[in-house]
This record gives structure tokens, sequence and C-alpha cells, in this order.
């Protein structure tokens, strides 16, 4: 008997402790469930303070002009595709289409040169000694400290002398010739932390040095040249000096002076095609790094650099 | 088929550290020659030498008649299998082991032939659609071998290949590489091949000779059975045969050994033998042939201070003269010890005895050889 009731205290204490231990849980997983939901709402509201800018620049660019000021809210009380169809047309002869064209014209020939230059001097880096390496990789390192505009007038002269003028060349040649400091070093951080047996695997399987790159080097680096090519596909779209400086016949501007064209040579500002063409410039650039997001934090994350 | 020879090999790194001190090795026809020796005694760097990865300071490195210092890897006649496979992560098996062939410039078709045979003789024919990171290590290392195979090379150079899979698979896949060079040998096929490990075992097992090395210097160059009972010095004695080989410090005294207060008759054959009575020498016996002692006579006294039991035989750790000596008996003859003394009696074999100097490390008694 003594040992039956024993046996149902004991059961007793066990539904307590487990009826305890429910109770915790449920406590646990509510806090994770606050703290979560906390967490988000600090997320969303950042986020949208954040991107505020870019859905009222959507919203704006359907509206027309009279309610642009009039209305600060992001939804227009009478949506319009005004802006975009008068903007397309632009104030000169071409259309927006031209600029896209240009765009694209000087987009396509840097990348390809960046990406090929680049992986070229950064394997030369990575991978082989040679004399007054470290002073070379240094002044690499300097170049890409030094603000960009130090070199600008030099570069300016330099260009005028060969009489590239007014052509995409000075936009071209350097990107062409390795010129961007961060682009090699990005690739010789990433080259850096690939094991070089494969490499030597190459070399006894009878590659000579270009073979190695071509055949095993450049497959390895794929993700970070991809990460190469997407970063100068946007700072190309987005770069505004640049052609400034260089390009003078509005028949071979890219996207980011056409803007520009439309609020120079209009009196009063049309607001809404400027909107609109803002909302088509970026649209290139929003879609690939959407598309590729994965690549930009690959290549972000293996050079140590934040973008 | 090539001979490899190499003459005054040497190897400096930024003209101060000597890493290779010239040396001298010829491997024959078709023979399985394994460099073996502690981590940084530049065994690696004299493979990666013969490989033409890493450039020579000065000697000369021949294989069959064509002197290849300056040769590219590529134009040596050469494959070589790496510790980490070093297959190329974005090609499939099958285009990983025609990737040299398609190199030097064979067809299509040809690379194609090649490949199938390979993967036959290895058993990788279900793998050759696979990329490298769907492999295991086995596999991956079988893919590597491969590769090297499928060039037909004059020498094979193998860089620990087998360091990174675990013991069962490193156990077969020695059996399978030493028949696949025996079959290849065979064949009459190029077998010519360097092996560098740090394992004694698989040098033991798997080598017609092995080459022992020590900071950029070959300690000896003989077979397994030789270096194991007939090591030239005491770095070898020390490094080839596990348990290691016991060295007892004192001096030869007429024909008996003395160390301490105890005397070790070194019987007439080896007295014989010795080429020099050092001073300062030491005796070496390896714990086989330390055997236990039941009577007192001729027998040394030692102070029992371990035991490592093995499953089918007991490492006995004592203390002569202040000095650690190991022993193993059979678990049988353990069985059979009286455990309750702290002193056990040991019996070295005459036979099987060397004699060192201990100054120059060398050993004064090998037998002759032939």
């Amino acid at each position: 008997m003594t040992d039956i009731s024993q046996a149902s205290d004991v059961f007793t204490a066990g539904a307590d402790a487990l009826a305890e231990a429910r109770r915790h849980q449920r406590i646990q997983q509510r806090r994770a469930r606050i703290s979560a939901i906390m967490r988000y709402a600090i997320l969303f509201g950042v986020g949208l303070v954040m991107l505020y800018p870019l859905i009222w620049l959507v919203g704006a660019s359907f509206k027309t002009n009279a309610e642009i000021f009039a209305n600060p809210g992001f939804i227009p009380r009478e949506p319009t595709t005004e802006g975009y169809v008068q903007g397309w047309e632009t104030s000169t002869p071409y259309t927006f289409g031209r600029f896209f064209w240009n765009s694209f014209l000087i987009i396509l020939p840097k990348t390809i040169g960046t990406a090929i230059s680049c992986t070229m001097v950064a394997y030369g880096f990575a991978r082989f000694d040679f004399p007054l390496k470290k002073l070379l990789f240094s002044s690499v390192i300097a170049i890409l400290l030094l603000p960009n505009v130090v070199t600008r007038i030099p570069q300016y002269i330099l260009f005028r002398e060969l009489g590239w003028l007014d052509s995409f060349l000075p936009l071209w040649v350097p990107s062409a010739m390795a010129g961007d400091a961060f682009f090699v070093f990005m690739l010789v951080q990433f080259l850096r932390a690939i094991p070089d047996d494969m490499e030597q695997a190459a070399r006894v399987d009878g590659c000579n040095s270009w073979q190695t790159l071509l055949f095993v080097v450049v497959p390895m680096l794929a993700p970070a040249l991809i990460s190469v090519c997407l970063f100068q596909f946007m700072w190309t779209m987005n770069d505004f000096l640049g052609p400034l400086i260089y390009i003078s016949s509005v028949d071979k501007y890219p996207v980011s002076l056409a803007l520009k064209l439309s609020i120079d040579t209009t009196e009063a500002f049309e607001w809404n095609r400027i909107l609109a063409m803002s909302v088509l410039t970026i649209t290139p650039a929003l879609a690939v790094f959407f598309m590729a997001q994965k690549y930009f934090i690959e290549g972000i994350s293996a050079g140590g650099i934040k973008g | 088929m090539a001979r490899l020879q190499l003459r005054n090999l040497e190897k400096v790194y930024g003209g101060a550290f000597k890493a290779v001190h010239g040396i001298n090795l010829d491997v024959e026809e078709g023979e399985f020659m394994v460099l073996v020796g502690p981590s940084g005694c530049a065994k690696s760097t004299t493979l990666r030498m013969i490989a033409g990865l890493e450039e020579i300071t000065a000697g000369e490195i021949r294989i069959g008649d064509r002197i290849v210092n300056t040769l590219e890897p590529g134009k040596r006649g050469i494959a070589m299998v790496f510790q980490n496979y070093a297959l190329y992560p974005h090609m499939k098996v099958r285009t990983n082991l025609a990737f040299g062939l398609r190199i030097g410039g064979a067809s299509k078709a040809e690379a194609a032939k090649a490949v199938e045979e390979v993967a036959k003789i290895l058993e990788i024919e279900p793998l050759l659609d696979r990329l490298p990171k769907q492999l295991s290590g086995g596999q991956a290392q079988r893919v590597a071998l491969g590769r090297a195979l499928i060039k037909k090379p004059d020498v094979f150079l193998f860089d620990e290949p087998l360091s990174n899979l675990d013991a069962k698979l490193r156990a077969s896949m020695r059996v399978r590489i030493t028949d696949l060079h025996k079959r290849l040998k065979r064949e009459g096929m190029a077998s010519t091949v360097v092996y560098v490990t740090h394992d004694q075992t698989e040098a033991m097992t798997m080598g017609d000779r092995i080459c022992v090395m020590k900071d950029g210097h070959i300690m000896q160059v003989a077979t397994p059975k030789e270096l194991y009972e007939q090591p030239a010095n005491l770095f070898v004695a020390g490094f080839i045969g596990s348990p290691e080989m016991n060295v007892i410090e004192g001096h030869v005294d007429g024909s008996d050994f003395r160390t301490g207060g105890q005397v070790i008759p070194l019987g007439e054959a080896l007295t014989g033998r010795l080429t020099a009575r050092p001073e300062r020498a030491a005796l070496g016996i390896r714990p086989q042939h330390l055997a236990l002692a039941t009577g007192i006579n001729g027998a040394l006294s030692a102070q029992l201070r371990g035991v490592e039991f093995m499953g089918h035989e007991v490492y006995l750790h004592a203390l002569l003269d202040g000095r650690e000596v190991t022993t193993v008996a059979s678990a049988a003859e353990f069985e059979r010890m009286d455990r309750s003394l702290d002193t056990i009696r040991l019996l070295p074999e005459a036979a099987n005895m060397h004699i060192f100097d201990r100054d120059s490390g060398r050993n004064v008694s090998l037998r002759a050889q032939g």
C-alpha cells in the first residue's frame, strides 16, 4: 500500500515537473515570437525610411507635373504615363533609346576590358614573383586610396593630347588597362584564398601560364569575376562625371548625361519626365542587382571590402 | 620507361636557407622508390624539384637520357598525384582525366578512348560524369591517380597521396597502388615511381627501395628489409620500426658492451664485424629482439614502468640504468609473467644488436653486403 502511494507521489511530482517544463517552454516561445516581431518591425521601419525616396520616385513618375509638388504621398491621384511618353521623346533629335544604346556601348567594352585586364594583373600579383612586385602592389593600393578627382585633370590633358576627346576611348581604355585598382585588389584577395595546387596540377598536365589562367584559374575565379562585372556595370551606368568631361556631342550621351540634359534645356522643368526617365535609368542596374545579389555578396566578402 | 637520376641536387631558399644538400639518388626503371622522413626533411621539396614545380639551385635531374633541369613540368614526362588530389573543381571527372592529353594535343576521340581505358583499370567508370565535389575522398584519390596514369608518363610522382584518407581506406589504397604498379610493370608500361610519405608503414609496405631523408640529407637508401635489419645510422634505426629501436648508451669493452653497472655480451660475430670501437657508443636493439627472460644468466634487469596492451601483443616500458627501453611480449607471454615484481629481466638477441658511434651516428657493426 505504501509502495503504491509512494509511486503515485512520484507520478504526481513527475506530472508537475512536466507541466512546469511545458509552461516554461511556452513562455520562451512567446518571448521568441515577440522578439521576432520587434525585429521585423524595426527592420521594416528603417527599410521604409531608406526606400521611401525610391518609392516616391516611382510614384511621382506617374503623376502630373502639378501633382508632384502638391501631393507628398506616393500614390498618384490621376496616374498618367505622360511623363514616360514625353520623356522618352526628349527635347533633342534623339529618343531616350539612343542614350540607352550609348550607355550600353560604353558599358559593354568597359566591363569586358575590366574583367580581362584585372584578371591578368591580379593573377600576376597573386601567383608570380617578379622584380619590384611589392612596390608595384603598394602603388595599386595607393591608387585605391587616391581620390578619383585628383587624376581628372592630368587624365583629361593626356586624352586631349591623344585626340580622344568626344569619343568613348577615355572611358574604355583605362579600364581595359586594369586601371580600376579596386577590382585588381579584389581579385588578388580572391585568388590568394584559392590554393594553387590546381594550377600546379595544370602545369604538370602541360599547361603554360596562359592556359593555366584560362582553363583553371578563370573558372575558379568565376564568382569574383561576375561580381567585378556587376560592380563595373553599375558604376559605369551611374557614372556621370566621366561622360560629362569627355563627351561633348549629344548623340554620344549616355543616360546619366541625358537626364541632366532635360534639366538644362527646359526652362520650366518637366519634373514628371525627368522622374520617369530616372526610373527607366535605374531599372537595368536594379534588375541586375537583384538577379545577381548572391555574387555581389560573394565578391564583397571575398575581397573583405565593403561595397 | 625511364630511369631517374639526381646528381648533387641542391635547393637554397632566398640565398640563405639550404633545404636540400646536394643529394644523389638513382631510381631504376620500373622501381618504386619511397622518400620518407620527418616533416621538414625536404622530401616534398625534392619531389617538387623533380616535377619542375620548384627550381633547383644546383645539380642535375636526369629522366631517361635527358637532363630536365630547366624543362617545364609538362615537358618532363612526369605525372604527379597531389596530397589533396588537386582535381579541377569545375570539370567533370571525364574532363579532368582528359585534360592533360587534350593540352598535349590529343584529339577528342583519342582522349575519350584513353579515359575509358583508365576508368576501367581504376573502376571509376560510374564516376565519369560527376564533378569532383560529388566524390568521396577515396574516389577523388582514384581519379587523381587516373589523371596521372592516363598520361603514360616516364615517372610517376606521388606527394603524400594517402594522408587525407582515413586509416581503413589508406590501407586499401596502399594495396591498390602497389598492385597497379606491379600490373604496369608486368605489362611493360612506364612504372618508375617516386612516392613521398611521412608514414613508415606506407614506406615499408610499398617501396621496392626506401630513401630515408633528414634535414635535406639522404640518410640511407635501401630495401625495406635492409633498412629494418641494417640501419646505417642512429636516425634510420630510430625512424624505421615500431615501437622505436632501443638505444642504450655505453661503451664497447672487449667483447662486451658496458652500460652503467650492466654488461651485455656482444658475441664473436658482432665484435668481429665492428669497423670501429667508438669511445662513446650506443647499442641498438629492437624491442622485438629484447626478449623477456626467465633466468638470470646474461639477462639485464630493468624496472618496469608501464604496460601498453595492444591486443595480440604487449609493449612493456622499463628503465634500464635510468634510460627508457621498450620490449614487446606476446599476450601469452605477458599472461605468464610474474606481474607482482617491479623488475623484469631482458635478454637481448646478440644476432640483432647494432653498435653505433654516438658522435657520428654511424652504425659500426654493419654486415658485409651481398
